[in-house]
C-alpha cells in the first residue's frame, strides 16, 4: 500500500515529458495538437512541416530569385527567418530578398520599417523599399484624410498588391512569397461567403496564385497557425513589430477573425477544415465568373477595363472617394428593392421632377 | 418649380406653391407630421414596422408568393402525393404547415367546383419527433409542449390531418440515450441526434405511406448550415443539404419556405397570432451554437447578410440527387415540363458514395482512402472497421469513438 502511494506522489512531481522526443520536459502545448512538447521537437515539427509544404506544392525550384514580402511583423519576420535556414538546411538554391511597402501610416509603418532594416543585417538578407508615394503620389494618411475611416482598408490592400508586384519587378524576382497564415486564409474563406464573392472563394485556398501572370506569389505559410509562428517568434526571440495598423479596427474581417478565435477554443482543427472546406467548394458551371484581362490604362491584370488600382486612385484625384467603392449603379432586383428601403428609411425626400428636395421634421 | 437640392439649408419653399401641387405638397407634410407610413406596395394599408415598409396583408402575400414560387418551380408537390410535414413547434415550421393547408385548402376548393375532379387533391400528415428522451432536455416542458402541438393541429380548418407524435427512441432497438451519451463532442452529439430526427422522419414517412418529406427550412437555417459545414470541413458536401429538394431519401425532402428569413417567420406569426412553441434556448457549447450567435451579430449589422450566404452558397454545384427524375414530373404543367426535361439530358454522373452516418457525399479523397485501406485489410477486414472507413472525415472526427470499440448498435445503420 504504501509503495503504491509513494510512487503516486512521484508521479505528481515528476514533470511532463515531452510527448514526441520522451526524453526533454514539456515546455509548451502545441495549438494546432494540443500536444504537450518541449521547445526542440517544437521548432523540429514547425519546420519540417513548413518544408514539407514547401516540396509537395512544388513552389519553388533552384535559382528562384524569391521576394520575401516583409512588412516587420511577426508573420513575415518568422517567414524570412525560417525560408532562410531551410534555404540552407534543404540546399533550395534560393536567392532570397526583402520587400516592404512603405505606406506613409506615420507611427506605424514608420516603425515597422526599422524592424525591416535590421532583419536585413540580421538574416543577411538585401532589402529593396517602394512607397506608396513613389508609386501613387498618395500616402495612406493622406488618403484616410480624404476619404475617412470605412473604406481606407481597401485602398491600402489593392495599393499593397500592386506596389509588391511592381517592387519584384524592380529586383527582377521570380516569385513572390508572402507570411498569408491558416488563421488568414480561413478568414478570407469566410468572409468570402458573408460577401457573396464566388470569384474570389474560388481562388482564395490556392497556395499560389498568379501562375499566368508575370510573378507568380505563394503562401508556405497556408497551413501554419498564428499561434504557433507567435509562439516560434517567442520562444527564438525574433526581432518583429508587433502592434496593429493604427487605421484598421474598422474593418470587416474583425468580424471573421473574432470568430475564428471563438472557433479555435472550441476545436483547434477547425482553422485548417475551413480551409479544406475552401478547397473542395465545386462551383456551378452555370455561374458567372469575370474573365482575366488587364487594364486599359496601366496594363496589370484586371477583370475590368480599369483595374481596381486605378479606379480608386482616379477616385482620390478627383475629389470622390466613393468611386470605386460599394455596389455598381446598375443593379437588380433584390438589390433595388434593398436600396429603395434603404432611401424609405432614410430622411425623408421628397422626388420632384426637377430633383430632390429635402423636408425637414 | 425651383429646386434648391438637398444643400439647401433654409427652409425656402419655391415660389409657385400655390394650387393643386400646393395642396399635395401640404397633405404629403402632414401626413409625414402624423408618421403615418404608406405601405410601399399597396399604398393603402399601413405599413408595418416589423414588415419592411409593407403592411401586414402585403407582407403575408410576399411570403405566401416565395412559398408558393419554391414549391411550383421545383415540382415538389404533385396531386397524388401524400406529404408528411415534419413540425418541431418552432415559427418556422409553423409557417410551413399553414402554407401547406393553404395550398391544401385552395386546391380542394378548385377541386370541389371543378367538373371532371380527374386529378385528386395531395393529402397532408404532420409528425412531432419527440426526442426529450435522448438529449438532456427539460422532460417536464415535455408534456407541454406535446399539447400545445395538438392543439395547434386540431385548430386547422378541414380538410384534418394526421398527427404523428412519435417518441424517437420507439423507433430504434439501441439504447439512443446511451448511444448519444457516448459521444464525446458536444457539436458531434447534437450533429448525431440531427441525423437520427431525419433518419426518425423517414421511417415514419414509411410507416404511413407518405412519399413526401416537407421540412420548415428557412433561409436562417440555411445560412446556419453553411457556415457550420464550412467549418466543420464539409465544403464538398454542403450544397447537398441546401437545395429546394433532396432525393436522398425513400421520402424526398423538400424545403418549401427556403427563401424566407426566420426573422421573417416569426413576424408573420406574431402578425396572425400563428400559434407555435416557444423553444428555450441552451447554452451552447458547441460549433453549431457559436454559428447561431455569429451569424446574429452578422444580423444586427446587416439585415440582408443571411440572403448572401445563402446566394453565395446556391452557387456551389448541387449533386444529382437534388433534382427529382423525370418521372416525379408528371404532373407538372406542359409549358413548364421542357425546363425539368433539360436537367436530364446533361451528361449522366456516376453516383455519389454517402457516408451511412450523415449521408454526405464523400470526397475523391475520402473515397481513396476508403478503397486504399480496404484493399490492404482485404478479406481480414472486420465488419466494425468496414463501418469507420465508410464514414466521412467529419463523421469520424466528432462522432466515432477513437477506439473501433463495440458499439451498442450492430445493424443499426
Amino acid at each position: 500500500m504504501e509503495g503504491v502511494e509513494a510512487s503516486e506522489k512521484v508521479k505528481r512531481t515528476t514533470p511532463r515529458l515531452c510527448s514526441l522526443c520522451n526524453q526533454r520536459k514539456a515546455a509548451l502545448r502545441r495549438p494546432k495538437t494540443l500536444e504537450q512538447i518541449c521547445r526542440e521537437c517544437f521548432y523540429n515539427v514547425f519546420e519540417d512541416e513548413i518544408h514539407r509544404v514547401i516540396v509537395e506544392n512544388n513552389l519553388f525550384k533552384p535559382g528562384d530569385r524569391i521576394a520575401i514580402g516583409a512588412s516587420g511583423g511577426k508573420d513575415s519576420t518568422v517567414l524570412a527567418y525560417v525560408l532562410s535556414e531551410l534555404n540552407k538546411r534543404h540546399n533550395y538554391g534560393l536567392d532570397l530578398f526583402l520587400l516592404s511597402i512603405d505606406e506613409g501610416i506615420t507611427g506605424y509603418r514608420d516603425d515597422s520599417l526599422e524592424t525591416v532594416k535590421r532583419n536585413e543585417i540580421q538574416y543577411g538578407l538585401p532589402l529593396k523599399i517602394v512607397s506608396y508615394k513613389e508609386l501613387y503620389q498618395w500616402t495612406m494618411d493622406e488618403i484616410v484624410k480624404a476619404i475617412g475611416l470605412k473604406n481606407n482598408c481597401t485602398f491600402c490592400g489593392v495599393f499593397r498588391r500592386q506596389a509588391l508586384d511592381r517592387g519584384a519587378a524592380l529586383i527582377q524576382a521570380d516569385k513572390i512569397v508572402t507570411g498569408h497564415n491558416a488563421d488568414d486564409i480561413a478568414e478570407t474563406v469566410l468572409l468570402n461567403i458573408l460577401r457573396g464573392d464566388i470569384a474570389r472563394l474560388s481562388r482564395c485556398t490556392s497556395i499560389t496564385t498568379g501562375e499566368d501572370g508575370p510573378i507568380p506569389r505563394c503562401k508556405p505559410f497556408k497551413y501554419t497557425y498564428e499561434k504557433e509562428i507567435v509562439m516560434y517568434a517567442y520562444f527564438k526571440k525574433l526581432d518583429y513589430f508587433s502592434t496593429e495598423c493604427i487605421y484598421s479596427p474598422n474593418a470587416y474581417r474583425g468580424f471573421a477573425r473574432e470568430f475564428i478565435k471563438d472557433l479555435e477554443r472550441i476545436r483547434p482543427r477547425a482553422i485548417l477544415d475551413i480551409i479544406r472546406s475552401g478547397e473542395d467548394f465545386r462551383i456551378s458551371t452555370t455561374t458567372r465568373m469575370p474573365e482575366q484581362g488587364t487594364c486599359q490604362q496601366c496594363g496589370y491584370i484586371s477583370s475590368q477595363k480599369l483595374c481596381k488600382a486605378c479606379v480608386l486612385l482616379e477616385g482620390l484625384n478627383r475629389g470622390l472617394p466613393k468611386l470605386g467603392i460599394g455596389r455598381k449603379k446598375v443593379c437588380s432586383g433584390e438589390d433595388q428593392v434593398q436600396s429603395k428601403r434603404h432611401l424609405e428609411n432614410k430622411a425623408l425626400s421628397f422626388h420632384g421632377k426637377h430633383g430632390n428636395v429635402e423636408w425637414k421634421r | 418649380m425651383a429646386v434648391c437640392g438637398s444643400a439647401c439649408g433654409s427652409n425656402c419653399v419655391p415660389k409657385d406653391t400655390e394650387g393643386e401641387e400646393g395642396e399635395r405638397l401640404k397633405r404629403l407634410s402632414l401626413e409625414e407630421e402624423s408618421s403615418v407610413r404608406r405601405c410601399t406596395k399597396c399604398a393603402e394599408e399601413e405599413a408595418r414596422k416589423e414588415c419592411n415598409g409593407l403592411c401586414a396583408g402585403c407582407f403575408r402575400a410576399y411570403l405566401y408568393g416565395k412559398f408558393k414560387l419554391a414549391v411550383t418551380s421545383n415540382a415538389m408537390i404533385s396531386p397524388t402525393d401524400k406529404v408528411l410535414v415534419a413540425f418541431s413547434g418552432g415559427p418556422s415550421s409553423r409557417v410551413a404547415l399553414e402554407f401547406i393547408h393553404e395550398m391544401q385548402s385552395k386546391a380542394l376548393a378548385c377541386w370541389d367546383a371543378s367538373n371532371s375532379q380527374a386529378l385528386p387533391v395531395f393529402t397532408v400528415g404532420v409528425v412531432f419527433m419527440e426526442e426529450c428522451n435522448i438529449s438532456d432536455e427539460l422532460s417536464d416542458q415535455a408534456d407541454d409542449v406535446i399539447a400545445q402541438i395538438r392543439s395547434i393541429v386540431s385548430g386547422l380548418s378541414p380538410p384534418s390531418k394526421d398527427l404523428h407524435i412519435v417518441p424517437m427512441e420507439s423507433l430504434f432497438s439501441s439504447d439512443l440515450r446511451k448511444l448519444v451519451g457516448s459521444i464525446n463532442d458536444a457539436t458531434g452529439r447534437e450533429d448525431f441526434v440531427r441525423h437520427l430526427r431525419m433518419l426518425s422522419l423517414q421511417r415514419v414517412a414509411f410507416e404511413f405511406g407518405y412519399n413526401k418529406l416537407v421540412l420548415g427550412l428557412s433561409a436562417s437555417g440555411i445560412a446556419r448550415h453553411v457556415l457550420s459545414a464550412t467549418v466543420k470541413g464539409q465544403g464538398y458536401s454542403l450544397p447537398a443539404d441546401m437545395q429546394y429538394v433532396d432525393t436522398r431519401w425513400k421520402a424526398p425532402v423538400v424545403l418549401p419556405i427556403r427563401d424566407c428569413l426566420e426573422q421573417e417567420l416569426v413576424t408573420l406569426c406574431n402578425l396572425e397570432s400563428l400559434k407555435h412553441v416557444q423553444v428555450h434556448d441552451k447554452p451552447c457549447t458547441s460549433i453549431n451554437g457559436l454559428v447561431s450567435s455569429f451569424i446574429a451579430r452578422l444580423r444586427e449589422d446587416n439585415s440582408s447578410r443571411e440572403h448572401t450566404i445563402l446566394r453565395t452558397a446556391g452557387k456551389l454545384k448541387p449533386f444529382n440527387f437534388n433534382k427529382f427524375s423525370s418521372n416525379q414530373y408528371e404532373y407538372v404543367p406542359s409549358r413548364l415540363r421542357p425546363k425539368f426535361q433539360f436537367i436530364e439530358t446533361g451528361e449522366p454522373e456516376s453516383p455519389e458514395v454517402l457516408c451511412p452516418i450523415c449521408t454526405s457525399p464523400l470526397t475523391a479523397t475520402e473515397l481513396a482512402t476508403t478503397r486504399c485501406s480496404q484493399q490492404m485489410k482485404g478479406l481480414n477486414i472486420k465488419e466494425m472497421e468496414a463501418f469507420y472507413l465508410s464514414c466521412c472525415q467529419s463523421c469520424h472526427f466528432q462522432i466515432l469513438p477513437k477506439e473501433e470499440t463495440s458499439m451498442s448498435c450492430d445493424g443499426f445503420f
